[in-house]
């Protein structure tokens, strides 16, 4: 995985609470065996009509859009299923951060895997956030500090070994293969 | 030693490394299930690093969600569509084939919902921790086991390590006292908990649900609980094993040996929480005021008693557009609004009790004409029990639709889809936008609330037909 250090981008804004699973990525796109190309399915009922066609007021489909890497959610972003489909599809896209009040667990374990970050922040600067979209922000995931385009800086909360990961690019899989002589002795003393 | 709580001791039993500021637990994972849609990226990776399944002794899969439901894509030759859900289908029978897991394959009599399969085979036993690549792993919690669902990276640790990396996380107590009434069932008590608590309410916690009216209820019920905590943002759920577990598991295929079981059911017996073991936080609930519940938007927070009227505060963007996907409008009762389909299902309520209560409705009266109604068991075993018992024909003479077991239409990636604009009263767990189809709108209830829509037509209290 590539270190993330830090990032700098507009901002998209979605305000809606509660934007779950299945409107990130709908089920009938889950029937993949791979990871890759996701990001066209990226919010597809939102995101296309009927017949296909991108739906022109649809916040991605707007051309201020493009090329943004941060999304600004509504509260409770990423609630419902476990599928790791909905970060794949998000980093397919383009985003690497996903800033909101609250984001829910299993898809703030599954993002921080993908070198999506969480970035929860508090209310008032998330309304700050909401009413600005488009704004250019700065995540530090060194101080772990996001920074508003006026130069206030904000501390938001992140697992130290995941930020630990995500700076160096490291890969859990490894970590935890590295804990397989305590595994073997655990499974021995517990008749596992 | 401190009172601890269920949860802290089931934790405390499978750490492998505890927890540091700097690094989470190494967890050890007693039973790890697979399903076809969460697992193919993780065997991929297995294959790519070289890694072998640590323990295939303690991994099961089955195929449930992008499984077909009608008899003939079953056992006979009608192909499984669409193609990639067969390519699906046919990866997890070559990735069990090649690293050695067993798998209760298409046409296997103990194939059907992992969270069906596992509790139902006596494969989940309290005080277990389980993980699956599903957020309704939380259902295993009803015996009293940690069971959470995890993304498809961490179904690839597990692969490789049997442990899982995680922070430990708090207790909430869901204390519901009192009694259910007649036609209340334990799938309005749970809609009841998460339209209280809220959609994020549990973020960050383990339920407990505890007191006279959880006790009171059966496995099945007690599973119908569990499986939502993830509805209300946690992880898992959990109930106390008691006698009714023990009677429960006595009668499963997988158990202890009968010399062993004594010493296991004390064991299961001791996880309860110790008096006054201390909880992050505690709800309270009075069973005896609950009436049937209904959703009436997008998430299953937005729920009221069926007899309620639609809340209509203005300027509530979240509220409008709920509604506004829903095609209802604030202040309408929900009794009396019309029905299209009907489905009895899911791991919520796919269980065999679930379709008694749904044939106790529908016997000797039919599906109103314009509802298509379908039932699907949870298992081939729960098909074959309910076969037995008459109800398959009590189905089929009031024209509801009777297939083999899977997911259906709780997700719809299996060819049972609802049409778009379509009102779906359902069983199952989420009535998120374009869960059961594009644009489909779902409500949520119980199987006594589903059959009751589905002979009237209409929105209608099971009371008035029990
Ligand atoms: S029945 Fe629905 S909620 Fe349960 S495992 Fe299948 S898709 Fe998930």
């Amino acid at each position: 995985m590539e270190p993330i250090k830090t990032l700098r981008s507009t901002t998209v804004v979605m305000p809606s609470t509660n934007i779950d699973t299945d409107q990130i990525i709908p089920a009938r796109y889950l029937t993949v065996t791979t990871k890759t190309g996701l990001g066209q399915a990226l919010f597809a009922d939102l995101r296309y009509a009927a017949d296909g066609t991108p739906k022109p007021d649809f916040v991605l489909n707007r051309p201020e859009a493009a090329g943004s890497r941060i999304l600004v959610a509504g509260h409770n972003f990423g609630c419902g299923s476990s599928r790791e489909h909905a970060p794949w599809a998000l980093h397919d896209y383009g985003f690497r951060a996903v800033v909101s009040s609250a984001i829910a667990d299993i898809f703030k374990s599954n993002a921080l895997k993908n070198g999506l970050l969480p970035v929860i922040v508090d209310p008032a600067t998330h309304r700050w956030l909401v009413e600005h979209p488009g704004a250019e922000v700065t995540i530090d995931l060194e101080t772990t500090e996001l920074a508003l385009p006026d130069g206030r800086r904000v501390t938001f909360p992140i697992d130290r070994f995941a930020r630990h990961c995500l700076l160096n690019g490291i890969d859990e899989l490894g970590y935890l293969r590295a804990q397989l002589p305590a595994i073997e002795r655990y499974e021995a003393a517990h008749g596992r | 030693m401190p009172a601890r709580t269920m949860f802290e001791k089931v934790w405390a039993a499978h750490e492998v490394v505890p927890e540091t500021p700097d690094t989470p637990a190494v967890l050890y994972i007693d039973l790890h299930l697979t399903h076809e849609v969460t697992s193919p990226q993780a065997f991929a990776l297995l294959r790519a690093q070289g890694l072998k399944i640590r323990r295939p002794d303690r991994t099961l899969a089955t195929l449930d969600h992008s499984t077909p439901t009608r008899t003939e894509q079953i056992f006979g030759d009608e192909p499984i569509g669409p193609t990639d859900a067969a390519r699906q289908v046919h990866q997890l029978e070559a990735n069990a084939k090649e690293f050695g897991v067993e798998l209760y394959g298409l046409r296997d009599p103990r194939r059907g919902i992992v969270h069906v399969i596992g509790p139902e085979q006596g494969h989940t036993r309290p005080g277990m921790t389980i993980v699956c690549g599903d957020s309704h792993t939380s259902t295993h919690g009803a015996l009293g086991a940690l069971a959470f669902g995890i993304g498809t990276t961490e179904v690839g640790h597990v692969l490789a390590t049997q442990c899982l990396l995680q922070r430990k996380p708090k207790t909430l107590a869901i204390e519901v006292g009192g009694r259910l009434g007649a036609g209340v069932t334990a799938k309005d008590l749970i809609l009841a908990i998460i339209g209280r608590i809220g959609v994020s309410g549990g973020t960050g916690y383990v339920l407990e649900y505890r007191g006279p009216a959880i006790t009171a209820l059966s496995m099945a019920e007690r599973m119908t609980v569990c499986n939502m905590s993830i509805e209300a943002g946690a992880r898992a759920g959990l109930i106390a094993p008691d006698e009714v577990t023990l009677a429960y598991l006595a009668e499963r295929p997988h158990q202890p040996r009968p010399e062993d079981f004594d010493a296991a059911a004390a064991g299961w017996r001791a996880l309860a929480s110790d008096p006054g073991a201390a909880f992050d936080a505690r709800v309270e609930i009075d069973a005896s005021a609950l009436e049937p519940m209904i959703t009436y938007g997008t998430n299953p927070g937005m729920v009221l008693p069926i007899g309620g009227a639609i809340p209509g505060e203005r300027g509530d963007p979240v509220l409008e557009r709920a509604l506004a996907y829903m095609g209802f409008h604030g202040g309408e009762p929900m009794l009396g609004k019309r029905v299209d389909v009907v489905f009895v299902g899911s791991c919520t309520n796919g269980r065999l009790e679930d379709l008694q209560a749904t044939a106790k409705i529908l016997r000797g009266r039919r599906v109103a004409p314009g509802v298509r109604m379908l039932v699907v068991p949870g298992s081939q075993q729960v098909k074959r029990e309910a076969e037995a018992l008459g109800l398959a024909d009590v189905f089929r003479e009031a024209g509801a639709e009777w297939r083999e077991s899977g997911c259906s239409m709780c997700l719809g990636m299996n060819g049972d889809t609802v049409p778009a604009g379509a009102t779906a009263v359902s069983t199952s767990n989420r009535n998120f936008e374009g869960r059961q189809g594009v644009g489909a709108r779902t409500l949520l209830a119980s199987p006594y609330t589903a059959a009751a829509c589905a002979v009237t037509g209409r929105i209608t209290d099971p009371r008035d037909l029990l």
